[in-house]
């Protein structure tokens, strides 16, 4: 008998935890309202299962409950009853399958307008960069990392010239235009997470990986690495701002781009001396 | 009845038949050694494809500077051939009952898998002393992991060779030593076919 | 596979006489310490896999003391902390529960269900156990060289796995490297004995379909672990060459700390695809046996066959098929092609049908049936309760665009401590308590086992459920320390102090269990042959516990499933697999033969 109510109320405890928890994800500040719809079908989907199977459970325990003498039923299988689960089961599974590949689906087709933007991740800080006037990246190589060159960009890449730098600072980002942030990794294995934007992607050193998004709302939010990466891990904080488009190229004319940063450290001196040679 | 039809039936309406279909509880008609050197059989060859599914991976990218491939491993590839068959009459000459094909068979394997063995450790010494360090190149470290891999094998299998040789050195009857041969010999063909491969890819990268 | 194969093969002598020559121990040494006996080599793995999973219970504590109380333990030091997680996520995934299934529960019940006097290979499986005390060993020294355990997550990703930065850089990884090679060659040398002895020594009459569901969980779970542990084995062996060797398998071009490492153009991507290669069917290595177990056990204590046998064998095959074809959903958001996520995703939603399948057929066997609330039974309810739970939030995460935002959050520790950590050792538990009284000849105490069996089932439930929803809130995995977001409320860390007391609760009432174990050892009830009155042919042996060749001087013959309950027409409502069919009216009920009667079974 108690056997039968502790499950009964393991089920509605669980829901009624779940309709009670202070818990629950920040308001979003991306496009990524789907992705929080593809949960909210995911939830309903499999919460009916989960406390239908457990009342059922209980019901069982209660109902057939050990008699002396009695023979439990011997039914060694049922086709129709397995095929009807079976089937049942396949469509909750596609309907909860369906639409999220069709989020997926937006999530790996960068639109063509969004701008780029590129996150760098070492142990234990990030830095940021924006493509400058040309909307054009240039290009680096790890192997061109220095003290002068946190990033290793190819000083001999026009493109790279206007490439806007941001480090130590927090990353800014315009409200509503859609952008693409490129991660690059220059030590280990990281993750570029903001909780209400809801898109992650790790940075993998060697490779350049990306995602999109368009920020919504403006404000500022916490970048946390998601992917362990030493015992500076947990510290490896950053912020971002989201701002009107106004107030963000405000910010960004502010920062010091890559040609200004060479002149500063003297390299483009012996850059030229070495171009004359 | 087949592995399929075994998997279709319903247990429970046997329940009262007198009748115990199969007169032992076997799945394969072989013995256990068989049956176990085969499962080992497939877990060495996993370990090899994804070797070389690692290898064609990291294959692809630019800093891939391929080894050359010592004039040595055409010799030692012959030697290994030669194992193999020598391995093979071994095991004609024990299902024929004949001690003498046996002996002959079974020394010349041997020898020839420990002369294969010494002709890789020269083609190793002859890369190191070119400079083709492992730490140099992936397709160096890769060769020196793979020719080791397979002769570590070889190594195990010369382990049961050994086995073998107790026996045939005590004066067992042939047919007390068949089913050794046996295994030792599809263990030498295993390893001869993977050898090829792993040639083969290294040759032709 | 045709019949009248069999009668060509000269190797196997018939049924009537002696199937295998047995290795008699002739010492003390031979038979209790190196014993070729599958029964004492179980006993040796599962001592072993206990004790090291006390350990690794021990780091949880630590865990969650770091996790309840931030800057209260000044032994914790974040290099501590990421040590604990790496040490507790392998040790209980690996050497835990890997070992105690297959090496444990496999070898002690694999012989006797089938039918078998020993395992095939006795030699090479008494090997088997010693080469995995040599990796728990290897893996304990760890502990005490310099620089301590590996501190890289229990996933050893490269490059930070071998880069200073990461604790135990020095020598703790290329011993945890090493420990996982010796057990793979240890698990391998089992898991021949395992397969070839379920597919070739299973006594006459024990058709494939009428072997017991424990027997095909164990036996998929070995051939998915033979298969799966090789990607482990050639990761760790690449990973330890580019770390001792300077080789660059895995390690790409790198900046670290100021400086340029030599290494260049290796892809961690890779070592994340064999290691989830390994990785994913690991998860139904440790599950599979469960499944399989408490298939029997919900039969044996409900009084009731099995529902939908054949579907539940299926299954366990398809299931273990499926398993190699989703590992890259463990790697969504790893940086590999996101076009791969289409095709994980519907394989890894397609993988909840067999499962939901294996579901419903445990309740539907409660169901119509006569069910006895024993131990084994509640922990068979409590499987099913954190399974499901378990199972549910698996479908959240292996839905592409869903595991975007959860990936790396609590809610995946969550999700897979539920699935693959509670409800496996609920299963474990209930096994334990159920073939107890076959392994000593005494009942565990009751009373004891229904405090355990409730501590552990709310407690583990009360500190799982509520990670799930620090996960939504975006609170991560593997953070030594929160410090100040925008985001997350106060009452977050109340609550990990909530799970953080609950989680030393139920951890100390794993001690009431080995006392239990040790106390019924000399006061339990005598139980007899067959206390539960079951069916399969373990219950069925001459002597309690078995001695050395299983059964007695035949081996028993098989003439029905291992679920014959509530036949209509049988005396007792359980029919044992041998007891021939014109015996089904006698008084066959050997439960209540005296236990001290050796011939009691034949």
């Amino acid at each position: 008998m108690y056997v039968a109510v502790i499950l009964i109320l393991v089920a509605v405890g669980t829901v009624v935890f779940h309709f009670m928890s202070p818990w629950w994800w920040t308001p979003i500040a991306s496009n990524w309202g789907f992705i929080d719809n593809t949960i909210i079908i995911t939830f309903w989907i499999t919460g009916v299962v989960f406390v239908a199977v457990i009342l059922f459970t209980a019901y069982c325990v209660l109902r057939y409950r050990y008699q002396e003498g009695r023979r439990a039923e011997y039914e060694p299988e049922n086709k129709k009853l397995e095929w009807w689960l079976t089937g049942l089961t396949g469509v909750g599974v596609a309907g909860m399958l369906i639409p999220g590949l069709f989020v997926w689906n937006q999530f790996v087709n960068v639109p063509a307008e969004a701008a780029e933007i590129e996150v760098v991740g070492q142990q234990w800080n990030w830095s940021f960069r924006y493509p400058g006037k040309d909307g054009v990246m240039g290009t680096s190589n790890v192997r061109l990392i220095n003290d002068d060159n946190p990033f290793g960009l190819n000083p001999d890449d026009p493109n790279g010239r206007d490439d806007v730098l941001v480090d130590g600072d927090d990353l800014h980002l315009p409200l509503g235009a859609p952008v693409k942030v490129l991660l690059r990794s220059i030590d280990v294995l990281h993750d570029f997470y903001v909780p209400q934007f809801r898109a992650k992607m790790d940075m993998v050193p060697g490779l350049v990986t990306y995602f999109w998004l368009t920020p919504t709302r403006p404000g500022t939010f916490d970048i946390l690495c998601f992917e362990l990466c030493g015992i500076g891990h947990h510290a490896m904080r950053g912020s971002v701002v989201v701002e009107a488009k106004e107030d963000f190229e405000g910010w960004l004319g502010e920062q010091e781009t890559f040609a200004q940063a060479m002149r500063r450290t003297g390299t483009d001196k012996a850059l030229a001396l070495r171009a004359q040679q | 009845m087949n592995l399929f039809q075994q998997l279709m039936e319903k247990p429970w309406l046997t329940e009262a038949s007198e009748v115990v279909e199969l007169r032992d509880g076997r799945t394969f008609a072989m013995a256990r050694e068989k049956l176990g050197l085969r499962v080992f059989l497939v877990v060495a060859m996993v370990v090899f494809s994804l070797f070389a599914a690692a290898y064609v991976e990291r294959m692809v990218f630019s800093d891939w500077n391929s080894i050359p491939i010592p004039w040595l491993l055409w010799l030692n590839t012959l030697v290994l051939v030669l194992s193999s068959v020598a391995m093979h009459r071994a095991w004609g000459s024990a299902r024929r009952g004949r001690i003498e094909g046996v002996r002959l068979g079974l020394y010349a394997g041997g020898a020839f898998a420990l002369l294969f063995l010494a002709g890789q450790l020269l083609s190793w010494r002859g890369l190191v002393a070119m400079g083709y360090y492992a730490d140099a190149n992936p397709a160096n470290a890769f060769f020196y992991l793979l020719t080791a891999l397979h002769g570590i094998h070889l190594g195990g299998g010369l382990v049961a060779w050994v086995r073998t040789m107790v026996k045939v050195r005590r004066g067992d009857g042939v047919p007390q030593m068949r089913l050794s041969i046996e295994l030792c010999t599809v263990y030498w063909h295993f390893l001869l076919l993977i050898w090829l491969v792993l040639f083969a890819l290294m040759l032709l990268t | 596979m045709v019949d009248a194969a069999h009668d060509q093969v000269d190797f196997v002598p018939p049924a009537e006489v002696e199937e295998m020559e047995l290795y008699h121990p002739k010492s003390f040494l031979t038979k209790y310490v190196f014993s070729q006996d599958a029964k004492v080599i179980a006993i040796q793995y599962s001592f072993t896999a206990i004790a090291i999973g006390l350990v690794a219970l021990v780091l949880s504590w630590m865990m969650r003391l770091q996790l309840g109380f931030p800057e209260t333990f000044s032994f914790i030091e974040a290099e501590d902390y990421y040590q604990f997680i790496t040490m507790h996520g392998m040790i209980m995934v690996i050497y835990l529960l890997t070992a105690l299934f297959l090496g444990g529960f496999g070898n002690y019940l694999i012989p006797l269900m089938v039918g078998a006097r020993d395992m095939v290979f006795p030699y090479v499986n008494m090997l088997s156990y010693w080469i995995y005390l040599a990796a728990v060993l290897i893996l304990l020294a760890s502990f005490f060289v310099p620089g301590g355990p590996t501190g890289a997550g229990w996933t050893l990703y490269p490059p930070q796995a071998i880069l200073p930065g990461t604790p135990g850089a020095e020598g703790g990884i290329i011993l945890m490297l090493v420990s996982l090679a010796f057990f793979i060659v240890g698990f391998t040398m089992g898991g021949l004995n395992y397969v070839v002895t379920v597919l070739q020594a299973r006594t006459r009459g024990m058709t494939l379909m009428r072997m017991p569901l424990t027997i095909w969980g164990i036996f998929m779970a070995t051939v998915l672990a033979l298969l799966a542990f090789p990607a482990l084995f050639v990761g760790a062996v690449m990973m330890t060459l580019d770390s001792l060797l300077g080789t660059s398998f895995f390690m790409p071009a790198i900046v670290h700390m100021g400086e340029q490492l030599s290494y260049g153009g290796g892809s961690p991507v890779l070592f994340q695809h064999l290691f989830w290669f390994f990785g994913h069917p690991e998860v139904y290595i440790v599950a599979l046996p469960a499944f399989g177990i408490v298939s029997d056990l919900i039969s044996v204590h409900a009084r009731r066959h099995i529902f939908g046998y054949r579907l539940m064998v299926w299954a366990i095959v398809i299931i273990g098929g499926l398993s190699f074809i989703v590992w890259a959903h463990h790697m969504y958001v790893s940086g590999m092609n996101p076009w791969f996520g289409f095709f994980f995703a519907t394989t890894t939603l397609i993988i909840a049908i067999p499962t939901a399948i294996k579901v419903y057929n445990w309740v539907l066997t409660l169901w119509r049936g006569n069910i006895q609330l024993t131990i084994p039974m509640l922990f068979a309810l409590a499987f099913i309760v954190t399974f499901v739970n378990g199972g549910i939030t698996g479908l959240f995460l292996g839905n592409v665009v869903v595991d975007v935002p959860l990936s790396d959050t609590m809610f995946v520790v969550a999700h897979f401590h539920m699935v693959m950590g509670v409800a496996p050792i609920m299963v474990v538990f209930g096994a334990i308590y159920h073939w107890y009284p076959k392994m000593t000849g005494r009942m565990m105490n009751v009373a004891m086992g229904q405090i355990h069996f409730w501590i552990t089932f709310l407690g583990a439930y009360a500190i799982f459920l509520p990670l799930h929803y620090l996960g939504f809130l975006g609170v991560p995995r593997r953070y030594y320390e929160m410090t100040d977001t925008t985001f997350i409320p106060a009452s977050a860390q109340d609550l990990n102090a909530f799970v953080t007391v609950i989680a030393l609760v139920v951890g100390a009432a794993q001690l009431l269990f080995l006392f239990n174990i040790g106390w019924s050892l000399v006061n339990g009830k005598k139980s007899g042959p067959n206390p539960w009155r079951a069916t399969t042919l373990e219950w069925q042996t001459a002597q309690t516990p078995p001695g050395h060749g299983n059964f007695g001087k035949e081996l028993p013959v098989v003439h029905r499933w291992a679920y014959a309950f509530g036949l209509p027409d049988a005396t007792e409502d359980y029919v044992p697999q041998n007891l021939p069919p014109d015996q089904l009216n006698s008084d066959y009920d050997n439960s209540k033969l005296s236990p001290d009667t050796p011939q009691a079974a034949e």
